[in-house]
Order: C-alpha cells, then structure tokens, then sequence
C-alpha cells in the first residue's frame, strides 16, 4: 500500500522533506495553516500569535489536563504567499535544539485534491538525526511503560 | 558515556556506506574490501570495526579468513527507525484533513 504521508531523509543530510496529498482543495488546506483557531485544533496546540504575512511572527503553547505548561514553540515568518508558499523558522522553547528552517510549499493537484511540500533545514546532520530519532525513542520508551504495567500487574 | 557504537554515526559515513553496499552483494575479506578503496588499510580496518562493532557487520571464519557479512535485521531496524517519525506526522495531516472536511460541510 502507497503511504500518504512521506518523508525523505537522506542518510548525511542536515535536512529532510516531508510531502502529503490532501483530500482538500488547495485553498483549505491553506486555510488550515493560517487560521489560529483550526491550526489548534488539528495540532492540538493553543495558538498565542500568529501573524500571517512577512517579518510576522508566531507563538504556540501546549499545557497539560493541570493546566501546566508542556510544550512552548516560536519563529517567524519569512515568507507569505497565499496558497502557494510559507516560509518560517521553528524553535522549541526550553529543549536543547536549535531553531530549523521550514519551507511549506502547497500545491493544487485537482479541483479538491491538493499537496503540500514541507522542507525542513536544521543546524546539523547530527541534530536532524536526533529530531527523527525522537518520536521511535518515545514509541520505545511507551513500550517499556506498557511492558512495565503488565509485568507489574502480573506480580 | 559513548559505550556503545550509535549505528546511525555509522552510517553517516560516506566510506562506511560505501563498504556497506560493497558488502551487501557478496560476503568478503579486510583485504578484498580495502582494495575496492584508494584509502589505507588500517583506515579501512577501522571503518570495519565500527561497522561490526554496532552489528552492521558479522565476522565468519572461513577456514584461514575472515569473511565480513552484512547483518540484514540491523540493516531493517534503520530503515524501520523513521517510521514512528512518519507516522508522527501521517496522524497530524489527517487529522487536519478531517477538520477541514467538518469546516468545509459546515459552510
């Protein structure tokens, strides 16, 4: 089976390519990248700032069912053409890495198909490395949780 | 800290990537690989013993030689590495498609 999303990372490269074909047509998908109070929804984020348009800026902030504060993200907005292009940088707040480059670049395929084309430069080969290694160490350490609920269930 | 070889340093490396493919089609000596490269032996040697030392590589004994053989399920578990990755991102675009259906039918 054809995989809908995919990603390119080649091996030595700082950076990597995501693309996705959409079931949309172009101007929502676009919508969905621009509108705060859909980009919250679909990125289960809440959305501080989002200026859409050139020099502007961002500002994303995720907190827990306690109301704490788990997850703080920024950048701005280099380029801003609409229903064709974003340009932005992307910076995680309090986490060891450096802020990345992204170049989101969204296309009509038919009248309600649509793709979107997400290139993304990091600081180094090593750092991009860690960011894809990132959501398998999770996968692995949820694993271990599971593990550890059942064996410690069965005593 | 570095106990353990990081596989994916191991491939980071042109030389080590292009000893990998060497490797994959048939199994071979130190000495048949590092005559595929203008680079000196004991570098060779080297990449030979990182690439075994994380598993990319097994060592048989062949009589007098060694013959150096590609480890297909270490191979897989870096190619499977960027799954979650993938996925990660699959669940948040379909997300996005689902709420854009809802905001379309709405208007």
């Amino acid at each position: 089976m054809e995989q809908k999303t995919k990603i390119n990372a080649e091996p030595g490269k700082q950076e990597l390519v995501i693309t996705r074909e959409f079931d949309l047509p172009l101007e929502l998908l676009f919508k969905a990248y621009v509108e705060p109070e859909i980009v919250e929804q679909w990125m289960g984020t809440k959305v501080l700032k989002l200026e859409n348009k050139k020099h502007g800026s961002w500002q994303f902030e995720t907190s827990d069912a306690q109301g704490n504060v788990v997850f703080q993200a920024n950048g701005v907005i280099h380029e801003f053409v609409p229903n064709r292009k974003i340009t932005r940088t992307f910076e995680m707040e309090n986490a060891p890495f450096d802020v990345q480059l992204e170049f989101l670049e969204f296309e009509k395929l038919t009248d309600d198909t649509s793709k979107l084309n997400m290139h993304i430069v990091y600081r180094s080969v090593a750092l991009r490395d860690q960011l894809l290694k990132l959501p398998f160490a999770q996968g692995i350490n949820m694993a271990h949780d599971r593990l550890q609920d059942i064996v410690s269930k069965l005593r | 800290m570095n106990l353990r070889r990081d596989v994916f340093q191991a491939i980071a490396d042109p030389t080590r990537r292009a000893i990998l493919l060497l490797v994959a089609s048939q199994s071979m000596t130190a000495g048949a690989i590092a005559s595929n490269f203008d680079t000196a032996r004991p570098t060779v040697s080297k990449h030979l013993q990182i690439l075994t030392e994380c598993e990319l590589l097994e060592q048989v004994q062949n009589g007098r030689e060694i013959h150096y053989h590609l480890n297909p399920q270490k191979i897989k578990e870096i190619a499977d590495f960027v799954e979650p990755f993938r996925e990660m991102w699959g669940d948040r675009f379909n997300k996005l498609e689902a709420v854009m259906k809802k905001y379309k039918s709405k208007k």
